[in-house]
């Protein structure tokens, strides 16, 4: 059961070759037994799981079961679920149980799949090594010294573990795509407005959207299926058909064109990491891509446009945590100011503090024009030069990040240095774009992931070269030592 | 960036903060905003800024209750409510 894709454990629930209550309590004891030296979850729900377990398996038996019925997965803590905690990795939320399910809770519970618990990320999302969680730090799995990514950092290292066949996570600047790369696992992010946002515990609402993580393309696709489509209850949520994501057994990509984006090979890429890319474009060659180098020149002003962007929506967002309705509230305000400042300064930590304050610079009277504006004229040209590249490209190739896993502690106390970690992902949330990366290879012994791009709502030519790719190559079954 | 501009922020993003940290935060806030002023060279007078990466508006729907009465359940997890209230600090004497 444990290296296997999700499409075989599916079969093998029909089959009745196990059951989903054996297959549920067989990555319960991984947790029990790995989860804790990890630290990738933040709760466990044993009980509910094995309830679930049992009445997916009656489903199973009497009729009306969905490919991924009883299927465990695990949830990262950002995903509203009724009755179950969502801390969202902060000390605001640590006691707040929602009244409500996530649109994407409720369609994988729809579908029948199996939660096994709540997965550890950065605080609010906002981080690139999962460092920033009030429920402390995660460990990389490949090296229990070094850090998953962030900020979906407690479900790439609960995949790549295999604590749990598949994860959610979410993508504001790479929160996906980072920790997969990372971690040696599949990660997609599909098109900005593709899954609903509603019940997702908001960070920059114009560029959150939520993906899965699984070993390989074809997991994440069947998974993407099952949460992708239109919701009335987000309001940026796009009324698009969803096509079949799932390729074909035989699917080929001759001919399929893969730009190379000049700015994703520039000076500032480690070359060991470069290699591996490189050895990756070799395979898709192979298979019968053409390749063409292509240029997205705006693509240095995405990390300035970024960092003004998202705080100021996150400081937007994050002005309901005010002691009132729901979350952290401080000991015997003296008046409403005291409240206030207070329950803020006690519940937030020190990064979601930093962000809070930059969104509220940029966005203080006078300052509009020169940062919140100029930023959107950015983003604009960046979306710009992603359409003019898909005009000779059909998808666009490169690393997913600048390095393999950093140490633990090792960029924690310089914000920017931590922030260019995301170089490579955050033009993709800017442009809306959908994106996967997919595991590539090694560099000094770690996961290096490549990331491939497709134009808006083509997640299927992801899905398609993902699955092609990784028929010929076996990074993506890779296991860390010690969890074999 | 200077200890008075950082606390000015503080107070406008009702964040307490204390005498220890001002520094410190003042320190990352100069550091983040070197980053992101390196859009100033940037010439980008003559694009229209992007709100939306699909160009798509906000949808209306008809104006109908489509909700149920759930105020119980909100309330219950609010930290402090009576007679289906949201109880604050005194504000008028």
């Amino acid at each position: 059961m444990l290296n296997r894709s999700l499409g075989e454990l599916s079969r093998g629930l029909r089959n009745g070759d196990f059951s989903s209550v054996e297959l549920t309590r067989f990555f319960l004891d991984r947790i029990e037994n790995r989860g804790a030296e990890l630290n990738a979850f933040i709760s466990v729900t044993a009980e509910r799981a094995l309830d679930d377990a049992h009445a997916a398996d009656r489903k199973l038996r009497d009729g009306g079961a969905h490919p991924l019925t009883g299927i465990p997965y695990a949830h990262k803590d950002l995903f509203c679920t009724e009755g179950v905690a969502t801390t969202c990795g902060s000390a605001m939320l640590a006691d707040f149980v929602s009244p409500y399910d996530a649109a994407v809770s409720e369609r994988l519970n729809a579908a029948g799949m199996v939660m096994l618990g709540k997965t550890n990320m950065d605080e609010f999302a906002m981080g690139s090594s999962n460092e920033n969680s009030f429920y402390g730090a995660v460990r990389n799995p490949w090296d229990a010294a070094r850090v998953p990514g962030g900020s979906s950092g407690g479900s790439a290292a609960a995949v790549a573990a295999r604590l749990a066949p598949c994860a959610t996570g979410t993508d504001t600047g790479g929160s996906i795509r980072q920790p997969a790369s990372l971690c040696g696992v599949t990660g997609v992010k599909p098109t900005y407005g593709r899954v609903s946002r509603y019940g997702m515990v908001a960070f920059a609402s114009s560029l959150d959207q939520a993906g899965v993580l699984a070993a390989g393309a074809g997991d994440c696709a069947l998974v993407l299926q099952a949460i992708a489509g239109f919701d009335p209850r987000d309001s940026t949520s796009m009324d698009e058909p969803v096509p079949d994501y799932t390729p074909p057994a035989d699917a080929n990509i001759r001919g399929l064109r893969v730009g190379l984006p000049r700015e994703y090979f520039g000076a500032d890429l480690d070359p060991a990491i470069g290699a591996v890319i490189e050895q990756a474009v070799a395979a898709l060659r192979q298979l019968g891509c053409e390749t063409v180098e292509v240029s997205l020149p705006a693509m240095s002003l995405s990390a300035p446009a970024y960092y003004i962007l998202a705080p100021a929506e996150c400081s937007s967002n994050l002005a309901r945590y005010d002691g009132v309705r729901y979350g952290h509230r401080c000991d015997a305000p003296a008046d409403c100011d005291d409240l206030y400042t207070r329950t803020r300064a006690e519940g937030f930590g020190a990064e979601v503090k930093r962000r809070v304050l930059v969104g509220t610079y940029v966005l203080s009277s006078g300052y509009y024009d020169a940062y919140y504006l100029k930023a959107q004229k950015a983003r604009r040209r960046i979306r710009d030069d992603f359409a003019r590249a898909f005009e000779r490209a059909d998808v666009l190739v490169g690393p997913a990040s600048p390095t393999t896993a950093f140490r633990l502690g090792e960029k924690a106390g310089d914000p920017v240095t931590m922030y260019l970690s995301d170089v490579y992902t955050i033009a993709v949330n800017l442009a809306g774009l959908p994106a996967i990366t997919l595991p590539a290879g090694v560099a000094g012994g770690l996961p290096v992931g490549m990331q491939m791009i497709a134009p808006h709502f083509r997640e299927q030519d992801l899905f398609r070269a993902g699955h092609c790719y990784q028929r010929e190559t076996d990074w993506h079954r890779r296991m860390p030592e010690g969890f074999e | 960036m200077n200890i008075e501009e950082v606390i000015k922020l503080a107070r406008l993003a009702r964040l307490k903060v204390g005498d220890g940290e001002v520094e410190g935060l003042g320190r990352d806030l100069s550091a983040i905003l070197a980053l992101v002023k390196r859009l100033e060279s940037a010439s980008l007078d003559d694009v229209e800024p992007l709100a939306h990466p699909l160009d798509a508006v906000q949808r209306l729907r008809a104006d109908e209750v489509t909700e149920d009465d759930r105020r119980d359940a909100f309330q219950k997890i609010a930290p402090h409510t009576r007679d289906g209230f949201y109880l604050v600090p005194k504000v008028i004497d």
